[in-house]
């Protein structure tokens, strides 16, 4: 493989775990258990589009077919999106939202410090922009975390439940994809195994302290590319642009 | 090089910091530190501009913005260029502009150290209205990216608070 399509592929799927998590995000406005919970998961939303943008923007220079933040956006389909499957998974009730983005905020706050030191200047700068927006947001998921863990028997119930059902799309945060492993070795992004490590004994200890149990890694492991979430998610996202072709405002 | 384009930059910063923030008219894009650098080599004036929140809209009204001005200015080419690093702080506000802020009604950032703790307390941001401390923390996220929303417990009236970043 070589190195150029390499980091497309790397920013693509930075880029894309961003902009899929940020549109579930988006569609809890007005939403939200509360108004000011409503107003943050908003807040993050526009972070993570924000940071999709980007990338995205980053990707398509690299690229170097003329596409841009928009195109790759609105013009791709399903199988042509590089992000996980755990951030399509739907918003099931407020405590899958918190356990979704809480694993996804831990993996930025680990990952981004790592990329500040990236051979690649663009990438090292956009990391130390990106940090400052993920530590607020772990902070506030990982209290959440504690908050419903350490609540009600409902809000324990419910939470633990949400882990438990989100784990099995762990494995694809876990393994290191070839592009990772390249990109790895030339300084650009961190070693994709001493973050999977790092990711599970941070996400484990939250857990537990929050008198929660470690899921069970008991669970048939889903090898296709996306989950069926993906689809209807686009649809609504990329409405405006396949029923309008190149419609500007 | 050509030190007369010296003063052309020197006009082009000037006019920079007549625009004000869409979002709190009493700073400019200057005095909130998004312009990092001007640059004019006789056809083409280059400005290198940072994000605040990498979300936030504002962004795009800028950039429309200095286009419109710097156009009124007579500049036919004019680009506008992000940069990430070094990443934009609150600390470049000068305490100049963090009265405007305090003035408008805006509770300036405070020095507090961003811990990844959970349940760190959150800082105490005197009111900008009594200046009373006696303040308490209502959303961390408030109507923009750089705001949370506080009410003082003396005067009873909410206040945004501008966060430190």
């Amino acid at each position: 493989m070589d190195m150029q399509p390499a980091l497309f592929q790397y920013c693509l799927q930075l880029g894309d775990n961003n902009l899929i998590l940020g549109h579930r995000l988006s569609e809890m406005c007005s939403r939200g258990p509360m108004l000011e919970e409503d107003i943050a998961l908003t807040n993050f939303a526009l972070d993570h589009i924000g940071q999709a943008e980007a990338l995205l923007k980053y990707a398509g220079e690299i690229e170097g077919k003329g596409r841009s933040e928009d195109d790759l956006s609105y013009l791709r389909s399903v199988d042509a999106f590089s992000n996980w499957k755990l951030v399509e998974q739907p918003n099931t009730d407020f405590a899958y939202v918190i356990a979704r983005q809480f694993m996804v905020d831990v993996y930025q706050c680990l990952l981004y410090p790592k990329l500040q030191k990236s051979t690649n200047a663009m990438i090292a700068g956009m990391a130390g922009r990106f940090l400052k927006e993920s530590i607020y947001h772990q902070r506030h998921t990982s209290a959440w975390v504690h908050r419903l863990g350490l609540g009600t028997a409902e809000s324990h119930r419910r939470i633990q439940q949400a882990f438990n059902n989100l784990w099995r799309y762990t494995p694809e945060i876990l393994t290191a994809k070839p592009f990772e492993t390249l990109l790895s070795a030339q300084g650009i992004a961190p070693d994709p195994e001493e973050l999977a490590m790092d990711w599970t004994v941070q996400i484990i200890r939250v857990i537990t302290k929050a008198g929660l149990r470690r899921p069970s890694d008991d669970f048939v492991e889903s090898y296709t590319t996306h989950t069926e979430h993906l689809g209807p998610l686009l649809a609504d996202m990329q409405y405006l642009q396949r029923t309008y072709p190149d419609a500007k405002w | 090089m050509y030190p007369d384009y010296v003063g052309i930059e020197e006009l082009v910063w000037e006019r920079l910091g007549l625009i004000p923030d869409p979002e709190i008219p009493v700073i400019s894009i200057l005095d909130l530190g998004v312009v990092r650098s001007v640059r004019y080599n006789g056809t083409t004036l280059e400005i290198l501009i940072t994000p605040t929140y990498t979300g936030c809209p504002a962004m795009n009204l800028f950039v429309a913005e200095i286009k419109a001005a710097m156009h009124d200015q007579g500049f036919d080419q004019v680009e506008i260029k992000t940069v990430y690093a070094p990443a934009w702080t609150t600390n470049w506000l000068s305490a100049e502009v963090k009265e405007k802020l305090r003035r408008y009604g805006i509770a300036p950032p405070v020095n507090e150290t961003i811990s990844d703790d959970p349940f760190a307390l959150p800082p105490i941001v005197p009111c900008p209205r009594c200046d009373s401390k006696n303040t308490s923390l209502v959303s961390q996220f408030g109507a923009t990216a750089c705001k949370s929303l506080y009410s003082c417990k003396d005067c009873r009236e909410p206040f945004e608070y501008f966060k430190h970043f």
